[in-house]
């Protein structure tokens, strides 16, 4: 065989193509507002604006939907905080905080119809929230009495799932059901499902597996990607020469950017998402840009591995601020709202207090329960004999 | 009655399976149009279509991780995970999500996944298609683990383990696949967690599993040419395991050889001796012996005759228990 006379070793080209670090790096957090890759439908300073591919999604979003937005926001940010400082006190083994990326989840979480199934991985409070789940649910995992106790099939709000990316693979199996149930469509019963991961899951395997097997049985499943812009101490360089969204594109499906901090445009983007699925478009890939402004958990120190002055710039940029700012001066709230709002949460924090440091000890009984639908003989024997050896003890 | 091959038997359970339940669904890979490596899936797909029987992508913690959302969804899976060597890449999801999510849901969610892996050697196949990993699986609470030695076993078997509410690791004697015995479908099938006594004797207990069964029934018949009467135990629930009629075994004979193709070290015989020295201490008249691959990776298979347990190394550790 012979080889071609213009045929040139396709090296160079290669070599040529690869991007600088500062190239990559500028890719990856490319946020300048205005960017047309950033889906944004209120500005940082709280201004709203148009996009015309997205404007449709968000009609019905008047001063009314605002304010219950605003209180989502308020709420789940105040509970978060009060979670911290139960850790700090000593209530709590471990606190996984949703600091800065509240816009990012009550903006998905609000997206959903009550038919759809969300698949959270561990920071996903706002979307339980959004679910329905009363916080105080969320406090057994972190003070050490249950791995999760609401139910996930009556709302549709899956396990938290530490081990990352695990779910991704669930929810695209789950969102294969969907469809192998004839849920698809453009019938009122369609279905969707909406997954949720951070940027630092996007190197994991099954988050590749999971795309793959949603591309290829166009599974309804919304994958959507809070970038946090940190994997504990990891930046999106670490993980990623492209921005995450353009990944989508070598899986065969759409991928999107939006505003994290923006209320409106995460519940926009994540409307069209969850239709485009629901009638059989799916899957799609959104990307949350948003920011992680407290530490990965409790037991994390984030000074170790970044600059404060990023923590400044995207305080600017806060997903609660531009919404009040909005409320105040595009609809004329009055400061009556912000202090009900305001008392309400004080309400939730003190509840949620209350209730996490009178959480019983578990019974030891408790450790045997539910390992099998079907009960072990030789589980059961040792509980049997465990339960007898502690029972000695009594009266001791 | 028309023999069977074990192969065309889970063939036939999973096709009664299906048949019974239209929430039962195949996926692996080369399980729709091949019919899987083995043929165990032969026709499903022809007969149940696409949507049941998924030619999956090539990549087992998909194959696994999309089967327990399904499950959620209220499936109930039938994973093929290719050859034994291959279950790894799906290990995390099988330890991590599937053996715990009923646990941790505290019974709200429950995940009837069949994981079946082909396993064992004596094929002279290359390297990760001749391993024993059940012990990994056994050590992993929240998984039932069991393993079919015939035809028959095999028919009942992987349709009480797809109706099963937990998740079961199935694991199936890939060189047995074209072994042929008598199935009898309109039989009472004993329980699906039960291991059963099918050579009764009074000398000796074999205790074993999978493919070595018929290796240790034969060695059962060359004993009984030296005037030594071996009772043969199948396990076939290897967790939970089912260990009364081993111990009700052992108290009659006082010896006890227990035989697997599996690495001996922290293995399913290991776990075995240690609780039959415990229930049965003054019954025992010789240590428990055992008979096992060895404590190194599966060799090439032009050596495997030597690693896999075989009727002389059977018999002799009969022997050694006898004279001991």
């Amino acid at each position: 065989m012979s080889v071609p006379q213009d045929w040139t070793p396709p090296t160079a080209g290669v070599q040529e193509s690869r991007p600088s670090r500062e190239h990559v790096v500028a890719g990856l957090k490319a946020t300048d507002e205005g960017d047309p890759e950033l889906v944004q439908l209120l500005t940082p300073e709280g201004e709203r604006v148009s996009d015309p591919r997205f404007d449709s999604y968000a009609t019905d979003l008047d001063a009314d939907a605002l304010r219950d937005l605003y209180r989502d926001l308020v709420l789940v940010r105040r509970f978060d905080r009060e979670g911290n400082a139960l850790q700090r006190q000593g209530q709590l083994g471990i606190w996984v905080p949703l600091l800065g990326q509240e816009a990012a989840q009550i903006g998905a979480g609000r997206a959903l119809q009550p038919q759809d199934m969300a698949f959270p991985s561990y920071r996903e409070h706002g979307v339980a929230w959004a679910r329905g789940i009363d916080p105080t649910e969320l406090l057994g995992i972190f003070r050490g009495t249950d791995h999760g106790s609401w139910d996930p099939k009556e709302t549709r709000f899956h396990l938290y799932t530490i081990v990352i990316g695990n779910q991704v693979l669930n929810a695209a199996g789950y969102a294969m059901g969907q469809k192998f149930e004839g849920k698809v469509g453009d019938g009122p019963d369609s279905e969707a499902t909406i997954c949720f991961f951070g940027d630092g899951a996007t190197s994991q395997g099954d988050v590749h597996e999971g795309f793959v097997w949603a591309a290829v049985y166009d599974a309804p499943v919304v994958f959507y990607c809070q970038n946090n812009q940190w994997a504990i101490s990891e930046p999106t360089e670490r993980q990623s020469r492209i921005p995450l969204y353009k990944r989508a594109t070598g899986y065969g499906f759409p991928g999107i950017r939006v505003d994290g901090n923006d209320v409106l445009a995460c519940l926009a983007v994540t409307r069209w998402a969850l239709e485009e699925c629901r009638s059989g478009n799916g899957p799609v890939l959104i990307e949350a840009f948003t920011y992680r402004m407290d530490a990965h958990t409790t037991s994390d120190d984030p000074s170790r591995y970044r600059l404060a002055d990023e923590l400044e710039l995207w305080k600017l940029k806060d997903p609660i601020e531009r919404v009040r700012v909005n409320l105040v001066r595009e609809h004329h709230v009055g400061q009556e709202f912000f202090d009900e709002v305001q008392a309400e949460s004080d309400e939730l924090a003190a509840r949620f207090r209350e209730f996490c440091v009178n959480m019983p000890q578990p019974a030891p009984d408790r450790m045997f329960s539910q390992v099998y639908a079907e009960p072990s003989p030789v589980l059961e024997a040792q509980r049997a004999a465990y339960l007898d050896y502690h029972a000695s003890f009594e009266g001791v | 009655m028309a023999q069977t091959t074990l192969a065309k038997a889970l063939n036939n359970g999973l096709r009664a399976a299906m048949e019974r339940d239209p929430k039962v669904i195949v996926m692996g890979e080369d399980v729709g149009k091949l019919g899987g490596v083995y043929r165990v899936t032969d026709g499903l797909q022809k007969d149940f279509g696409e949507q049941r029987v998924l030619d999956t992508p090539l990549a087992e913690s998909g194959i696994i991780g999309t089967a327990i959302g399904l499950a959620i969804r209220g499936f109930r899976p039938v994973c093929e995970i290719q050859f034994d060597g291959f279950v790894f890449p799906g290990f995390d999801q099988i330890v991590s999500q599937l053996a715990k999510l009923h646990y941790r849901s505290q019974g709200k969610i429950t995940v009837p996944v069949v994981v079946r892996i082909p396993f064992g050697g004596g094929i002279g196949a290359v390297e990760h298609h001749s391993e024993s990993p059940e012990s990994y699986f056994a050590h992993a609470a929240g998984l039932k683990v069991v393993a079919c030695s015939n035809p028959a076993d095999a028919y009942w078997m992987i349709q009480q383990a797809i109706a099963c509410d937990d998740p079961v690791i199935f694991f199936e004697p890939k060189r047995r696949y074209w072994e042929k015995g008598e199935v009898d479908p309109d039989a009472e099938p004993p329980p699906l967690f039960a291991s059963r006594v099918v050579r009764q004797g009074s000398r000796l207990t074999v205790a074993t599993y999978g493919p070595m069964l018929k290796t240790c029934l034969a060695a059962a018949t060359a004993a009984e040419a030296d005037g030594h009467d071996l009772e043969v135990i199948d396990l076939r629930t290897l967790s939970p395991l089912d260990l009364d009629p081993v111990l009700e075994s052992v108290r009659r004979t006082g010896h006890l050889v227990l035989v697997s193709e599996a690495p001996s070290e922290s293995s399913i015989t290991s776990e075995i001796a240690a609780r039959v020295q415990q229930e049965a201490f003054y019954s025992l008249e010789a240590p428990v012996l055992r008979v096992t691959g060895f404590d190194a990776p599966y060799p090439p298979s032009k050596c495997e005759e030597d690693y896999l347990p075989d009727l002389d190394r059977v018999l002799d550790a009969v022997d050694r228990s006898l004279d001991w």
